[in-house]
């Protein structure tokens, strides 16, 4: 009884310890990957129409999704931001309300979790497949090493359009508050926009929202290369490495969120 | 006279000048041991063929040779250089001269297949593009496909990838082409095709040829020589001649094609009956 207890004890110290082991290790690979693939820049934008094609791929294929999204966020912020702000009579605060929230927090971390699902899943997916499918190999073959080729290209593709996506999902999310506070509901145009300009710092709110999605951008594009270059080369294979994009991404994107989130606003009360 | 060492073929030929040695080459991934103690030398300008059962490392060795791989043990030289200890920029260098056939053709999905014959010529020359275009079409016109240069890979039949990919891999004119598994799931006309293209594409380029396949039937007709690997190990090797004349249990199984010898039918297990009745 004694026995069989010690040696469960021991069979899960174990897992455990291989598990944090094969953890580390793959972050440390990870982490080598990345210095590699910045390593591969200069190749990169030397054939500025391959980073360009991810450009397209990754940002305006996006487009649609993240501007739809954009718009409806903004107009359900108005609803339930009107609905709070009417109470203390400070309705004409709702352009502030969904501007800050948008520039600071929504605009990078929504349009982040879209990206990853949208783009991120697509880049890991592509990129899994043309391992399994011995395309990656043949390019190493031809003495093309597929990091200048292919991952680098779709790594920056993805780190230049995330914070373009982030700033037309922003814009898009106060446009639609717009329609719905002052053309719907009846806010005061000038004051919707004019306690809006008031509010909003360029410094402290649009730059530090730019800096947010451009982290969140690189940590996703990071995240869909690796693993889609680690895929195992079969089906199953792509698919979980398709899967641990959209979570690892997401998790990544929320965490980061908090961490910058902490440095960036914390004067402000 | 000559080295007791060499294979039979080389002395025999009088062959000196030589594309690809391997010499007790030993590999295994983690703990799997793939081969153990390979040696085999493949002579510049023929048409070698590495035979053998699904998984007997035959594709092993050409990862070695294209320096994918690196052994545990041995030697591995490819136009007198020891690929192993190349760097990374040498062993580049050295894959420009290599064409590589992969098992279904791995062209590039995203490209056209103009693109992809294409590709090599433009990642490593600054040709024009006009020469470029001509270069293309003739590769294409070798293969009897200059008319399907607008189509994508997936409007291909599998005969046709695979000439398509025969033409990207001698887009750069090699010095060797290794073919991995060219005749698997092919029609008998696309195997005929593709066994003529590497024996004519061999002979009229001056190139050296490394065919893995376990097709013996269409090997024997295109192949100067020919080894059999079993269990990481070369067991039998000779010409097509020797091959079909061959007494050796395991080569007469493999070009017969029993079911049951030397390379059983049945996986390792414990007995049959005991097994049966082990519940009962």
């Amino acid at each position: 009884m004694l026995d069989a207890a010690a040696t469960g004890l021991a069979d899960g110290l174990r897992r455990l310890g291989s598990g944090a082991i094969a953890a580390v290790g793959r972050l440390g690979y990870a982490t080598r990957f990345f210095v590699a693939v910045v390593r591969e820049t200069p190749a990169a934008f030397a054939r500025l129409h391959l980073t360009l094609r991810e450009v397209y791929f990754s940002g305006v294929l996006s487009l649609v999704i993240i501007l739809v999204s954009g718009l409806f966020v903004g107009m359900v912020l108005a609803l339930q931001g009107y609905d709070v702000l009417q109470r203390y009579g400070a309705d004409e605060s709702l352009g502030i309300l969904v501007s800050l929230s948008l520039v600071r927090e929504l605009g990078p971390v929504v349009a982040g979790l879209l990206f990853a699902s949208r783009a991120g899943s697509a880049i890991t997916a592509e990129i899994g497949l043309m391992k399994a499918t011995e395309q990656l190999s043949a390019m190493e073959m031809m003495a093309v090493d597929p990091l200048a080729r292919v991952v680098a290209p779709r790594f920056w593709g993805g780190v230049i359009s995330m914070p373009l996506l982030a700033a037309l999902f922003s814009t898009l999310g106060v446009f639609g508050a717009y329609l719905v506070g002052v053309r719907l509901i009846g806010i005061d145009t000038g004051a919707f926009w004019g306690n809006m300009q008031a509010a909003v710092d360029f410094r402290y709110d649009i730059v530090n929202g730019i800096i947010k999605s451009a982290v969140f951008g690189t940590a996703v594009s990071l995240i869909a290369v690796f693993e889609g270059f680690d895929a195992k080369p079969t089906a199953e294979g792509v698919s979980s490495a398709t899967t641990r994009t959209v979570v690892e991404s997401s998790l990544a994107i929320l965490a980061l969120d908090f961490v910058l989130t902490v440095f960036m606003f914390r004067g402000i009360s | 006279m000559s080295d007791p060492s060499a294979p039979a073929y080389v002395t025999a030929a009088a062959q000196p000048d030589i594309a690809v040695e391997l010499a007790d080459v030993t590999f295994a991934y983690d703990r799997r041991p793939v081969l153990a103690g390979i040696s085999m030398v493949i002579p510049r300008g023929k048409v070698v063929a590495i035979m053998g059962g699904s998984g007997c490392g035959k594709t092993t060795i050409l990862r070695l040779i294209g320096g994918q791989l690196k052994p545990q043990v041995g030697r591995v030289m490819v136009a007198g250089q020891s690929v192993p200890d190349l760097d990374r920029d040498e062993l580049y260098a050295l894959r420009r001269k290599f064409g590589m056939l992969f098992q279904f053709g791995a062209l590039f999905t995203d490209m056209s297949v103009y693109e992809n014959i294409a590709f090599a010529l433009r990642e490593h020359t600054d040709l024009p593009e006009e020469i470029v275009r001509d270069l293309v079409l003739m590769k294409l016109h070798a293969v009897g496909l200059r008319g399907a240069a607008r189509l994508m890979p997936s409007e291909l039949s599998g005969g046709m990838a695979r000439r398509v990919a025969l033409a990207r891999a001698i887009a750069l004119d090699p010095m060797l082409v290794m073919y991995d598994e060219p005749f698997a799931g092919l029609d008998p006309i696309s195997l005929g095709v593709v066994g003529q293209l590497i024996r004519q594409l061999n002979d009229a380029l001056g190139i050296t040829s490394i065919v893995v396949t376990h097709d013996v039937y269409e090997s024997l007709k295109i192949v100067d020589y020919l080894y059999f690997v079993s269990e990481g190990a070369i067991i039998a090797q000779g010409t097509a001649a020797d091959v079909r004349a061959s007494g050796d249990a395991f080569v007469r199984q493999f070009v017969d094609g029993e079911p049951d010898g030397p390379v059983p039918f049945h996986y390792p297990a414990s007995p049959y009956r005991a097994e049966l009745f082990a519940r009962a």
